[in-house]
């Protein structure tokens, strides 16, 4: 009853001055907004990631060979045999190089990656019209490819290419499938792109071997055994020179990610606390402000009768309707400005409600911690000094 | 409340301010009764300690030293929420300055010490809105303390300290501030809440004022020089 009437009387200061009000919340409005702004693009950003690394496949290594030393360099054949590795499922070694391809009077710039039927199953890529790469392609060189929809619409306009010829760098391929189309993932695009058999690549693009290798393990489980397995297998080929190679392992790069994010996260949250810290210290500099200004004010009060407690929860609770109503601002603004964000920016936002629940809450905390000291000068004022302040 | 007992006892009331290191004594060594139903006015010239007093009888403050029993309750031991109780129970304050709350309406102002006293929102109204027809407000019950006169502020002021019945009703200049002829209205319905039973503590510097009251109490540089019934 008596709390009611305390939260009316805190409404009605507040909104007689509304401009003095305003600013005073700003620091907390500010401070609540680009906590859940930050947070929510953060969040995003990370689910993306983490999308993307699955995306990888959870029972992948990729080996990337630079070669360094005596041996610098790995056949096809020699990263087939990888394959014999006990929990190895599959190998897609994949040389790779840029060519002109041409048909016609078109001309395109685009990346060739010589690759074994394998990839098909390891990489999840398959063609939607034609066929996929066979083993006697590989075994006999064959001038076939397949080519990604980007590339075929470069190339061919609306015009099936499957079928067709096209010439990379000058010699003639004959284009046996048409890839379907994947969208861009974090190594680029999967669709500006021409496969051919890896033996033909060879030739093609003069290479001495494989650049990269996707090794697809029998379980996620294995993954880690089969990491060590390749390292030490891959170090008596290249003699232990250093940075010969890389391996790759998605779930490495999810945990290296998700530490991150969790640094950053806490960076945040540092912010975050800091921009909380000066709203709370603004509102104890209006709160000390008011509590001089309406001295006389509480002076009346005490001499008809009110307690201390009911001068302390006056001032108490104006300073925490004040926090609160700029952490509820601040919320409006942060959710309404993620939302936006996420949906007319390339960003990707996930709107942290926990996030927008915390600082809401530590919003009215500060209220109820930076409120505390001038409610309580107040509700000690004497009244007769109260009265006499004219 | 015994009817034998008196409202107000004050025994060697003692009472000094300490300003840049000087301390003086305001009020000396005065004693003095009020029983129920009296109209007592405290005259004397400006900075005799009218104010002091007043602020003594109120349980605004606490003298130095002697005694102040009210009601037969020795006011000087009490906790401060306790001297809050008092006032809102038994005491309506008037002031010079009415001192109502501009931010508040007039029966907003009326209602505060019936909010503080925990009475309901039904009783609260009921009681404001009687109080306020009793001074002749009613039709002035939403106006800002800013939107109306000296002699209507005060009217909302003494609607305020009546509206809960105090028993006691004190009053520091209350016309002080007013003209003439308002002063007079104020002085009028002091008299008719008097003659409702209230018991009123006039504190005036003005002998015309001092002479409507039933008792005259005159005091002079925190002296009791003269304690006498008003023949009238
Ligand atoms: N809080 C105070 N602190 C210091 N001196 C005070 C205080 N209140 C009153 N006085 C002094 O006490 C004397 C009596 O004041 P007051 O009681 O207000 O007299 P009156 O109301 O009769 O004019 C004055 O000299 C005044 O300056
Ligand atoms: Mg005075």
């Amino acid at each position: 009853m008596k709390l009611y009437q305390s939260m009316r009387m805190a409404l009605k200061s507040i909104s007689s001055s509304k401009v003095r009000a305003f600013l005073t919340m700003l620091g907390i409005i500010i401070g609540v907004s680009s906590v859940i702004i930050l947070v929510s693009v953060g969040q995003g950003t990370t689910s993306q990631i983490t999308e993307q690394l699955n995306g990888l496949g959870t029972n992948q290594l990729t080996v990337n060979i630079t070669g360094r030393g005596a041996t610098t360099s790995l056949t096809y054949k020699e990263a087939l045999a990888l394959g014999d590795i006990e929990g190895v499922e599959n190998v897609a070694p994949v040389i790779t190089g840029n060519v002109t391809a041409k048909h016609d009077t078109d001309n395109v710039s685009v990346s060739v990656e010589g690759i074994t039927p394998s990839y098909e199953d390891v990489k999840d890529f398959h063609v939607q019209a034609g066929r996929f790469l066979l083993d006697i392609d590989t075994e006999y060189r064959q001038k076939v490819a397949l080519i990604g929809s980007g590339t075929a619409e470069d190339l061919f306009g609306t015009d099936s290419p499957v079928g067709q010829k096209m010439q990379l760098n000058g010699i003639s391929y004959k284009i046996v499938g048409l890839l379907e189309t994947k969208g861009s993932s974090l190594g680029g695009s999967n669709d500006d792109k021409i496969l051919i058999p890896i033996s033909t690549a060879e030739r093609q693009l003069q290479s001495k071997g494989v650049r990269s290798i996707t090794v697809a393990t029998t379980t996620a489980d294995t993954v880690t055994t089969v990491k060590d397995k390749l390292e030490r297998l891959l170090n008596v080929k290249f003699n232990n020179a250093d940075n010969a190679f890389t391996v790759f392992d998605s779930q490495e790069m999810l945990e290296t990610v998700n530490s991150t994010t969790d640094t950053l996260s806490m960076a945040l949250a540092g912010i975050a606390g800091i921009s909380l810290f000066v709203g709370g210290i603004g509102i104890m500099n209006i709160m000390i402000v008011s509590v001089n200004e309406r001295t006389r004010e509480i002076g009346i009060r005490k001499a008809i009768g009110a307690k201390k407690f009911d001068i302390l929860a006056q001032f108490m609770i104006e300073s925490i309707v004040l926090s609160g109503l700029g952490g509820f601002i601040g919320v409006g603004i942060g959710v309404g400005g993620s939302w936006l964000l996420g949906k007319y920016s390339p960003l990707t936002v996930s709107i942290a409600w926990n996030m927008v629940v915390i600082s809401f809450i530590f919003s009215l905390l500060i209220g109820v911690i930076f409120g505390m000291m001038p409610a309580n000068k107040a509700a000690r004022l004497r009244p007769i000094h109260a009265l006499r302040n004219e | 409340m015994s009817a034998s007992e008196p409202l107000i006892q004050v025994n060697n009331m003692t009472h000094g301010y300490k300003m840049a290191g000087e301390s003086m004594t305001v009020l000396k060594d005065l004693s003095f009764t009020i029983d129920f139903g009296e109209f007592v006015a405290i005259i004397g010239p400006s900075g005799s300690g009218k104010s002091t007093l007043m602020n003594m009888l109120g349980c605004l403050d606490i003298s130095d030293e002697g005694s102040y029993l009210l009601d037969g309750q020795e006011v000087r031991k009490l906790s401060d929420n306790k001297l809050a109780a008092i006032r809102n129970e038994k005491i309506g304050f008037i002031f010079q300055s009415f001192n109502l709350l501009p931010k508040l309406s007039a029966a907003e102002n009326v209602e505060l010490p019936l909010i503080y006293r925990g009475l309901s929102h039904r009783e609260r109204k009921q009681l404001a809105h009687e109080a306020l027809v009793k001074v002749g407000l009613e039709d002035r019950m939403h106006h800002r303390p800013s939107e109306l006169s000296g002699g209507q502020q005060q009217r909302v002021a003494i609607a305020r300290a009546m509206a809960g019945s105090p028993p006691i009703l004190l009053a520091d200049e209350p016309t002080g501030a007013l003209d003439t002829r308002t002063g007079h209205e104020v002085m009028q319905m002091i008299q008719e809440l008097n003659k409702q039973g209230h018991t009123i503590i006039l504190i005036t510097h003005d002998l015309e004022i001092a002479n409507q009251a039933k008792r005259i109490i005159r005091i002079q540089d925190g002296n009791l020089v003269e304690d006498r019934r008003n023949a009238r």
